[in-house]
């Protein structure tokens, strides 16, 4: 486990929001060199604690109107392989977060459409034909925040 | 509107955010120049919004995250309000999302253990307002993570 300092989590806070600014930028912000802001990120990397860069889309503006989270549940536990609905399920490109729970649901799935009637496309003939999907609840997401988290 | 060369730049950009211009370009197989001007032009349309850092949560020693969906009691004109504001206040929270259907909000929350988790339910969470029912997700694993849009 990885131990931040007061500065490591400045430079964290400060990537999760905006990753493309140049380590001299986020250092001039922060009172710290480039050499020394570049070595302390290249450490956060080195040790996980940045796993990857994601771009941040406007969904909207693409044509992608609505985003629903859907929870399955496996029918006949036991007889379906685990692998292979993943598998097929991460196959399809609409849905773009696929998390093994353990609760009400076994899988929760996070699905973009065009508008609901493309979602119910993707919900029939894509994810209700899957290898051993039972019951299915969907939400339909109306808003979404993303929190700093215990760094801030 | 975007054409087949802005889509994919798009592909190839989301699947790798790191990628410079150039490699970007190249994968896209048209120049640098033009490659340079595409993606300024849809920063500047606010379709790239700009990019960001994914922590591992689990490398900082937070092992348990757990996917909380509260249903919130609708006689209450302002629950939703008075609910995400006093949710926003909780550090380990890094997630909030509002529902139509079922379930009225979703929080993502962090613990280091299952004994913090349960303290953190007790003290901060069981005593957010409006709360009129709750169910609790537990993440084993997260099979697909990337978040792609099917451009």
């Amino acid at each position: 486990m990885t131990e931040l300092d007061e500065l490591d989590r400045k430079i964290l806070h400060a990537l999760a929001q905006d990753a493309s600014q140049s380590a001299g930028a986020l250092g001039r912000k922060l009172g710290l060199s480039q050499p020394a802001t570049w070595r302390r990120i290249r450490r956060l990397e080195t040790a996980g604690v940045i796993k990857g860069r994601r771009l941040r889309l406007n969904a909207e503006a693409l044509g992608f109107g609505v985003t629903v989270f859907l929870g399955v549940k496996l029918a006949r536990k036991g007889q379906v392989s685990l692998e292979d609905f993943e598998r097929a399920v991460s196959a399809i490109p609409e849905v773009q977060t696929v998390e093994h729970v353990l609760g009400l649901y076994d899988y929760r799935l996070r699905v973009v459409a065009r508008d609901l009637s493309d979602f119910e496309r993707v919900l029939r003939r894509r994810i209700m034909t899957l290898p051993g999907a039972g019951d299915v609840e969907a939400n339909v997401l109306l808003s979404e925040e993303r929190l700093p988290g215990p760094i801030g | 509107m975007l054409d087949d060369i802005d889509r994919r730049i798009l592909r190839h950009f989301q699947a790798d955010p790191s990628l410079s211009t150039a490699e970007l370009a190249e994968l896209c197989r048209i120049s640098a120049s033009v490659c340079w001007r595409r993606v300024e032009k849809m920063q500047e349309a606010s379709i790239i919004q700009g990019q960001e850092a994914v922590i591992d949560w689990a490398a900082l020693g937070y092992a348990v995250e757990v996917s909380l969906r509260v249903t919130l009691d609708k006689t209450q004109p302002r629950a939703f309000d008075e609910f995400t504001a006093a949710a926003r206040q909780v550090p380990e929270v890094i997630e909030l999302q509002t529902f139509l259907g079922r379930v009225d909000v979703r929080l993502s929350i962090l613990a280091k253990d299952m004994s913090h988790y349960q303290q953190l339910y007790r003290d901060r969470i069981l005593t957010l307002p409006h709360i009129a029912d709750i169910e609790a997700l537990m993440h084993i694993a997260r099979v697909k993570s990337d978040e792609m849009l099917p451009v």
